[in-house]
């Protein structure tokens, strides 16, 4: 009985295996055929493309290879990071400096990379934060955060930060309208219609060093701005912003703020922005605000306050806002790589608008107003449009092209990637994503030329992706191979932070501008050590500045003795090496920081306030050579008041007969 | 029964999801490179650079030696000391007399690929354990600690 049952049973699991065994259903089984080729990058060899993947809620940016989904790096950004010394070491604490104080974290939604006539040219991305309103530019070159911007009159920086064709600027709006800096804030709440106002911020980019500088700000009524594209090509002068909470609530806007049915898009000129800017419309307002930037040459983060910004009053100088309808609150706002059409999507919608650039121009000539809003002329929601994609799925987000006349839009609500040509407004393919997809990304997807090989869906739910980790996980993404009619998923990999908008580059563009070394020559740090011979300890007053060296695999000078209770100890650390990849790492015995990681060629310092009289080991942290274990010191910490003398030294052991050699440094 | 169905079954998951791709696995049709060096072909007064031959005066040339000291300073000083007594490196007293000009350059600016294959250089690796750094030493800059290395060893 027992093994007729047995047998019966295995007969049924053998059919069911048998029948619906290799039949995509569920989650593990939607790959087919050559996908793991398609993934596969062998050992030693390189991926196609860098993808520079927004870190959300970790405030930093990751770097990943596509289509292997490998990880490369994290680039600290707007917060600190102690794996790296980012916002520890006395140097790059100036990057996170605010116009109200030090910051240690923030939240970066969006990265955009630099672009010349459109496309994209592997010089910088750049970051927003979404939490203290910020912009970050880093540098492709060493893969740091070279210049951080604080924007004032600014709360929520979300629309941000999307470039103009030729990186002529960088936009920043706000998504949390709130009483602008030179207004008095102490208001009611419940004044959100009068008092609270939206700004955006053009910030200009100095075209060789990337330098950025606020140009001029827009004041617009208290709305939440959302998601923004620059025109290019025949659209280029023009910026489109989404923009939500037409209803200006300010409590509960889960249901206050989806009370009409359509919502706005605003379209910029800002060219007649400039052009008011000459004639001198703009009015000076006194405001304060950070910018910090990066010194290559003295390794070290430079932070100044800037106490003026010029503000053009876009609801009161005409022609240079234009609202046009668009359908339940939208949320990305694209412009395909002609520049012709204006992608909406309503994220409550079931339809996607798309809006024709020329129709839009032939209707503004024409007045083909609806009326105004808050000043600003709206635009007749028919005058615009080029037409709808109807029903092409639940909750569109976002969208990305392919430079063939398609169009992707992830759907968020019912998780899948829909495909649809732009000029016929037909869906001509769909694949789902696990689960909930947020943004997506084909390289150069919102430039004029993308290189449409892949997609990459970032998702914000995980579940059950991968091998569960408690309530928490890393959020999922997946890459689409789409160079054929139809989308394959080829591969998964699991993210840092909460990505939300990434962009991915070819290869070739970027690593051949990649730097090995910093050259000690060029090292203009004021407490460098350029050799053995310059490393020293100096006491001034109760600061003990030591200047050290770091090459494989000693510290010079490697014991310290005069410390006292009370110092305030720097310890300036020159890496003396000039080789790639052979950085060394600094760590003190009950520093209140974090590690130092210095590169080749560069100085960094940590300060340390001992607290109690002892010995101190120093260590080099990062594996630097067959004898980095040997690679140590110490640092007497004496009583306040002690007569123990300063003194420092290499090599002088107390029953070395070479104590006193002369080639030591003293 | 029990135990003639287990493979059974388990041929039944594979038939059913037969034609999955078996060749993922092939090589992409590199052929290995022979780890083997052709010692014969090793020049081992020369070692192995882009110097074929390095002029070195009668005399010293005292401002290249100057120049020389100062990358000495910053680039090797932390490792080699200038009697013969060793520190990370081996000393460099009598270094001029003991390797030729040309190798003396190769090894500055081809650091790697020396000390993977010059003979002497694996010698010594295994006495200091810690491989020479690349340091990035520009041609002239090999030139000028060439000639602070002669200056040291006495050439006037």
């Amino acid at each position: 009985m027992k093994n007729s049952f047995l047998y019966l049973s295995c007969i049924l699991v053998f059919g069911v295996l048998a029948t619906t065994g290799c039949k995509p259903k569920g989650t593990g089984s939607a790959v087919a055929g050559d996908a793991a080729q398609k993934a596969f990058v062998p050992p030693g060899k390189y991926d196609e493309y860098y993808n520079f993947v927004s870190g959300g809620f970790s405030g930093q940016l990751s770097v990943y290879g596509l289509p292997s989904g490998r990880l490369f790096r994290v680039i600290p950004v707007f917060s600190v990071d102690p794996e790296k010394g980012w916002g520890y070491s006395e140097e790059s604490k100036p990057m996170l400096m605010t116009s109200g104080g030090f910051e240690p974290w923030d939240d970066l939604h969006h990265t955009e990379l630099s672009q010349t006539n459109g496309e994209i040219d592997g010089r910088w991305v750049f970051g927003n934060a979404n939490n203290t309103p910020r912009v970050a530019r880093i540098d492709l070159k060493t893969f740091r955060t070279a210049e951080i911007i604080e924007l004032p009159n600014s709360a929520g920086n979300h629309s941000s930060p999307f470039i103009t064709e030729n990186t002529e600027y960088v936009v920043a709006g706000t998504r949390f309208s709130v009483p602008p800096d030179f207004a008095n804030g102490d208001v009611p709440i419940s004044s959100y219609k009068e008092n609270f106002k939206g700004t955006i911020s053009f910030i200009s980019v100095e075209k060789e060093t990337g330098h950025m500088n606020i140009a001029f700000q827009l004041l617009l009524p208290g709305v939440n701005f959302d998601l923004s594209h620059a025109g290019k090509g025949k659209s280029h002068g023009w910026f489109f912003f989404s923009c939500y909470n037409s209803e200006q609530a300010n409590s509960l806007l889960e249901v206050n703020a989806s009370q009409r049915d359509k919502d706005f898009i605003l379209a910029v000129n800002w060219k007649k922005a400039e052009e008011y800017l000459k004639a001198g419309k703009g009015e000076k307002k006194s405001v304060k605000y950070a910018r910090n930037r990066w010194d290559e040459k003295a390794h070290t983060g430079v932070h100044e306050i800037l106490n003026e910004v010029t503000v053009l009053d876009a609801t009161v100088l005409q022609d240079i806002c234009y609202l046009i309808p668009c359908p339940k609150s939208p949320h990305g706002c694209d412009v395909d790589p002609t520049g012709e059409y204006i992608v909406g999507s309503g994220k409550l919608a079931a339809l996607i608008p798309v809006f024709s650039f020329t129709k839009l121009q032939k209707a503004i000539a024409a007045k083909d107003f609806d009326g105004a809003y808050e000043g600003i002329p709206v635009v007749k929601y028919e005058s615009a449009l080029h037409g709808e994609v109807k029903k092409p799925g639940l909750g569109p987000l976002h969208t990305e092209f392919d430079g063939k006349g398609n169009a992707y839009t992830s759907f968020f609500v019912s998780s899948e990637i829909v495909k649809w040509n732009i000029e016929k407004l037909e869906v001509v393919d769909r694949a789902p994503t696990y689960y909930s997809i947020g943004h997506l990304c084909i390289p150069g997807g919102d430039s004029k030329k993308p290189s449409a090989k892949y997609v990459i869906g970032y998702n914000k739910i995980t579940k059950d992706r991968y091998l569960p980790t408690g309530p928490e996980l890393a959020q999922s993404a997946q890459i689409y191979d789409i160079s054929g009619d139809k989308m394959q998923l080829i591969n998964d990999f699991p993210t840092i932070g909460e990505p939300h908008y990434a962009q991915a580059a070819p290869a070739e563009l970027i690593m051949k501008n990649s730097l090995k070394i910093y050259k000690i020559e060029e090292n203009t740090h004021p407490y460098v050590s350029k050799g053995e011979k310059e490393s020293k300890v100096v006491r001034e007053g109760n600061k003990v500045h030591v200047y050290m060296t770091a090459v494989r695999s000693h510290f010079a000078p490697d014991n310290i003795e005069g410390v006292k209770l009370g110092d305030e100890v720097y310890f300036h650390l020159t890496n003396l090496e000039q080789d790639w990849d052979v950085p060394h790492g600094f760590a003190v015995k009950g520093g209140n920081t974090a590690e130092l990681l210095i590169m080749p060629g560069e100085t960094q310092t940590l300060k340390w306030v001992p607290k109690k009289v002892g010995i101190y080991p120093i260590y080099c942290t990062d594996f630097c050579s067959a004898l980095h274990q040997e690679m140590q010191g110490y640092v007497r910490v004496s009583p306040a008041g002690s007569n123990v003398p300063l003194t420092f030294s290499l090599g002088k052991n107390s029953d070395d007969p070479k104590a006193n050699s002369p080639e030591t440094p003293k | 029964m029990k135990k003639i169905l287990v493979p059974v079954l388990l041929a039944g998951i594979f038939w059913a999801c037969g034609g999955n791709d078996s060749s993922q696995n092939e090589a992409s049709g590199e052929k290995p490179q022979s780890m083997v060096e052709d010692k014969e072909a090793y020049d081992a007064k020369r070692g192995v650079g882009k110097f074929t031959t390095v002029d070195v005066g009668a005399t010293l040339d005292k401002a290249m030696a100057a120049n020389g000291q100062k990358s000495f300073d910053i680039k090797c000083a932390s490792c080699h000391k200038l009697t013969d007594e060793r520190l990370v490196g081996p000393g460099w007293a009598k270094v001029t007399e003991r390797r030729t000009p040309v190798w003396l350059m190769n090894f500055m600016t081809n650091v790697d690929e020396m000390i993977d294959k010059d003979p002497e250089v694996q010698a010594m690796l295994e006495i200091c354990l810690v491989r020479m750094p690349n340091q990035n030493i520009a041609d002239d800059e090999a030139r000028n600690l060439l000639e602070f290395m002669r200056e040291n060893d006495g050439v006037k």
